[in-house]
């Protein structure tokens, strides 16, 4: 074999190789520990296993992935973890013992206490199966069982005790992240009621002038209204598409121009291959609503609003910049972005912002939220990143 | 023999190329332009992007190449790689599209709910993109080297620099776009010069493709052995070996000719046969590649099933706004790539008149490039469809590297180096860039075509059971798929490397090696019905969910409140 050729496949094992070490996590294992640091380590490793699939709550899916690694943290040979009515995963021992589980389970979750099995109450009539005892603990919403070789000692009924704490802490937690998920979808819909009101009135008055002069053009401009209304207040589902949201925009920039006239220039730049990406229903409007109201509004002669949504890779970025008044970033600063302040009696420009941020971070990632760059006199820009594929955002 | 015209064409295709990429958005001034721009691309233009991503430099050089060398075989070739769609179409493109995943490590994440399955489908994507580079940095440095001379590092060079750096920075912003251009310039690139070459054929009278007394050269052709070569000459002829300038009179028999040598032969000389390839009846039937028939069943298992397990094509799904679109998409591009490939197979049958001379030095690939010159003379005629051949082959590796290497640098951003910013991105470009660059300065023998068949054959042999089981079959589990995977993908990626390695046994063992795809895949699909059932308590709680999402139309959707 000619030697370049050897270099080539040296380089292409290395690099699948080193990927593949990488991407398994398997990296700094080894090195030089006390037996105490790495004893630290392989529980907090295993703890951190076991956790990751319980962030689910608790069902046979996520018992049976979690009840390894609990086994291995307890170190007993058998291993049961339960709901309040029956047992979801057993690893190790155990299996011919369901029944006696079973029963020991509902007995320590019914008590929402423990218990400590011996003898008859959990051995079987099988001649070579060596369990001889057994711990139950129970934690909120469920039990597990620890099976034991021989007496149950106290440190085993320790253990079994942290354990079942170990696993509250983990369901708790993932009691959070839904009453997270539920409060960002109880947003969504608040800020969905939250047309602004001044919108509203702007819009009707506008279409108002044009009811003699142009009755063609007002009739339109109601439709575009009545659409628009429709998709803010659409009640089902959470998330739409970009094409979807930028159709809507269209009908709130047709009604604002009615009012503007040519005051307000409108430029885009829109990526076709990110038009399908999905977002959360209204995070882009009112960043639209914002650079109309606040960049545009308060300022004489013509502002521009652009838009822009380009592909970078298995992202999208867009981004909503004015050219108008801009604002002083001292004011996102000092924690007003929150919206619930004002200043010199009038409410803060930057109330859907805030929103908008919010409900980003938490169907994406804290990682995603909104970028604001602005000045006095220097228009606001306003950006976003969307991934295109999560998995749990789906339209 | 440099073509004056050729630089200009390639760099005014590199041009256009970074121009419509970098300001061919849809760029709209007022309110009533933005229904236009946001309505999503049409399956016209999304197949004709699909189909410029994937015809590649195999496409564009290696199917006329392998005719022009084995014959009526190698036809499974451009049948499978337009075939390939066909399955794509009918198990894939429109539940793909509806489970809203981007990449195919987003589908293993969605179906299986397993990050582990996640990451090792990631190494698979990282693995089949460099495997389908490397073809395409070849064929670089072949065109460079056949129109411009120069050394055939150079044109690999640059275009993975120009390619590398394209992506990294991200100059590709409107990729549909370029995508689709692309297409179309290949397509006219391979069918202009066609056009003119049965044309010419047509007024010589039509010389026979496969005489039975073997072709003949029909002017004076130096040949030079870049390797050692044994030629079978059956009718007595003179030809003179460089340096030396008297003429030396070959008899019937064979004759070996050293590595580096010179000979000329005259105009009306037959060509001899180089052993290891077809005589002319060889050449016109069926079953005669090495191999045999196995190898043609390999073929067509690696080809129908592989194109499904392309990470590059398959991101190009995302741009179709629903299933349905997705699948009229597909229909679309079966047409196109169709009515592509009828071109390189012309290449390889009128080369067998015109560059015979190919057969001898083994350079098949080079065909499509040298025909226009080599058949039409080297007037301005000649020049100018040789500049558009060039031109076109330099749009297929422009084209399919930036999206493979697109694919390649998403995955290594957003499942190796961290969460998918854009400093990872673009040090998985590099990576992603430099190693299948290497790797194309060293498997220089192989012809283009294989290489890429070989890529099939690991996409056939670990994404197409994956896909098609994880659509179709609610049994399907996380250790299932991995054990699948692990077993046929991995069995063809060891295939695979070996043959790279210049493995080259005889019998069973050496085919099984260098033709994998018939034993990978039934394997990889055992492997994965076998463990699933096996595992059936790891199923997804939530896989009657996914099912329904998968295939019910969009319309029907349960809305998740």
């Amino acid at each position: 074999m000619d030697p370049t050729a050897s270099i080539a496949i040296g380089v292409l094992v290395l690099g699948v190789g080193g990927a593949l070490y990488l991407v398994m996590g398997a990296r700094g294992r080894r090195g030089i520990a006390t037996p105490g640091q790495r004893a630290t380590y392989s529980v907090l490793q295993r703890a951190a296993l076991a956790a990751r699939p319980l962030w689910n709550g608790l069902d046979e899916t996520s018992a049976s992935k979690a009840v390894r690694h609990l086994r291995a943290l307890v170190g007993s040979v058998g291993l049961a973890i339960g709901d309040n009515t029956r047992v979801l995963a057993i690893d190790g021992l155990g299996e011919h013992h369901r029944d006696k589980l079973e029963a020991a389970l509902r007995r320590v979750v019914d008590t929402q206490g423990s218990a400590v099995l011996r003898g008859r109450e959990i051995a079987c009539a099988e001649p070579d199966c060596p369990v001889r005892g057994a711990v139950a603990a129970s934690f909120p919403g469920g039990g597990l069982v620890a099976l034991t070789e021989s007496d149950p000692t106290p440190g085993l009924v320790q253990v079994t005790l942290s354990t079942a704490q170990f696993i509250a802490a983990q369901l708790a937690l993932a009691e959070l992240d839904s009453s997270r998920a539920r409060l960002a979808r109880a947003e969504v819909r608040a800020l969905r009621a939250q047309i602004s009101p001044h919108f509203i009135y702007n819009a009707l008055t506008a279409i108002a002038s044009f009811v003699r002069t142009d009755p063609e053009r007002a009739r339109e401009l109601i439709l575009d209204f009545a659409e628009f209304t429709r998709y803010s207040f659409q009640a089902h589902g959470e998330y739409t598409t970009l094409a979807e949201e930028l159709r809507s925009i269209d009908r709130y920039l047709t009604i604002e121009r009615a009012r503007f006239g040519d005051r307000l220039q409108v430029r885009l730049e829109i990526a076709p291959e990110v038009l399908p990406v999905t977002l959360p229903y209204l995070c882009l409007q009112p960043l639209v609503e914002n650079a109309v109201r606040h960049g545009l509004s308060r300022k004489p002669g013509v502002g521009t609003v652009t838009i822009i949504a380009h592909d970078a890779g298995a992202e999208c970025a867009i981004t909503v910049e004015d050219n108008g008044v801009g604002m002083d970033p001292a004011v996102f600063a000092n924690g007003s972005l929150s919206g619930e302040s004002t200043r010199h009696g009038e409410t803060e420009p930057h109330l859907g912002l805030a929103n908008v941020d919010e409900r980003l971070r938490a169907a994406f990632g804290e990682e995603f939220g909104l970028v604001v760059e602005t000045g006095p006199n220097a228009g606001t820009k306003v950006s976003m990143r969307i991934p295109k594929f999560r998995a749990e955002v789906l339209t | 023999m440099v073509n004056p015209y050729a630089l200009p064409a390639v760099l005014a295709v590199t041009a256009v190329t970074v121009v419509i990429g970098a300001y061919g958005l849809r760029l709209a001034r007022s309110t009533s332009d933005l229904l236009v721009a946001s309505r999503t691309v049409s399956p016209r233009w999304n197949a004709a992007a699909i189909s410029g991503e994937y015809l590649s430099a195999a496409s564009f050089l290696g199917v006329a190449g392998l005719v022009l060398k084995e014959g009526v075989d190698m036809l499974w070739y451009p049948v499978g790689f337009a075939a390939g769609y066909l399955a794509l179409l009918l198990f894939v493109a429109a539940p793909l599209r509806r489970s809203g995943a981007f990449t195919l490590p987003d589908f293993c994440e969605l179906r299986l709910g397993s990050t582990r399955m996640r990451k090792l489908s990631a190494v698979f994507v990282i693995f089949i993109g460099w495997l389908y580079l490397v073809p395409q940095f070849q064929g670089a440095g072949l065109t460079l080297q056949t129109v411009m001379g120069w050394p055939y590092y150079v044109g690999s060079l640059l275009v993975a620099a120009v390619v590398t750096g394209n992506v990294a920075l991200g100059g590709m912003r409107s990729i549909t776009f370029v995508q689709a251009f692309q297409y179309w310039l290949k397509l006219t690139a391979l069918a202009v010069p066609v056009i003119f070459l049965l044309l010419h054929w047509q007024a010589q009278g039509r010389p026979e493709v496969t005489p039975p007394t073997g072709n003949t050269f029909l002017a004076t052709t130096t040949v030079h052995f870049d390797a050692p070569a044994v030629l079978t000459v059956t009718t007595p002829t003179t030809v003179t070996v460089a340096p030396s300038s008297t003429p030396r009179l070959l008899q019937p028999g064979k004759h070996t000719f050293a590595a580096g040598s010179d000979v000329t032969f005259p105009a009306g000389a037959t060509v001899p046969q180089v052993s290891g390839t077809p005589d002319a009846t060889g050449w016109l039937h069926p079953g005669t590649v090495p191999g045999g028939l196995f190898a043609t069943y390999s073929l067509i298992f690696a080809t129908f099933l592989g194109t499904m397990g392309l990470p590059h094509v398959l991101v190009r799904f995302y741009t179709n706004p629903d299933g349905a679109a997705a699948r009229r998409t597909t229909l679309v591009v079966l047409g196109l790539v169709g009515l592509f490939y009828l071109f390189p197979t012309l290449y390889g049958v009128l080369g067998r008149v015109y560059a015979p001379a190919l057969m001898l030095t083994g350079d098949t690939d080079a065909v499509v490039l040298v025909l226009p010159g080599l058949a039409l003379g080297h007037g301005l005629a000649g020049q100018l469809l040789g500049a558009l051949v060039a031109a076109g082959g330099f749009a297929a590796f422009l084209s399919s590297s930036s999206g493979l290497l697109t694919s390649v640098a998403g995955v290594f951003s957003t499942d190796v180096l961290g969460r998918g910013s854009v400093v990872d991105f673009r040090r998985g470009a590099l990576i992603g860039g430099l190693v299948p660059f290497i790797l194309s300065l060293t498997v220089a023998a192989l012809d283009v075509s294989m290489v890429v068949g070989l890529a099939f054959a690991v996409a056939a042999s670990s994404f197409c059971p994956l896909l098609v089981l994880g659509i179709w079959w609610r049994g399907l589990t996380d250790v299932g798929a991995m054990a699948g995977i692990l077993v046929g993908g991995g069995g063809a990626a060891v295939a695979v490397l070996l043959t790279f390695l210049g493995y080259t046994g005889d019998g069973l063992l050496a085919t099984l090696l260098h033709y994998p795809g018939a034993w990978t895949v039934p394997l990889a699909f055992t492997v994965m019905v076998g463990v699933s059932l096996a595992t059936r308590r790891r199923v997804p709680s939530t896989v009657g969910l996914t099912m329904l999402r998968l295939h019910a139309p969009e319309a029907l959707r349960p809305r998740a409140l």
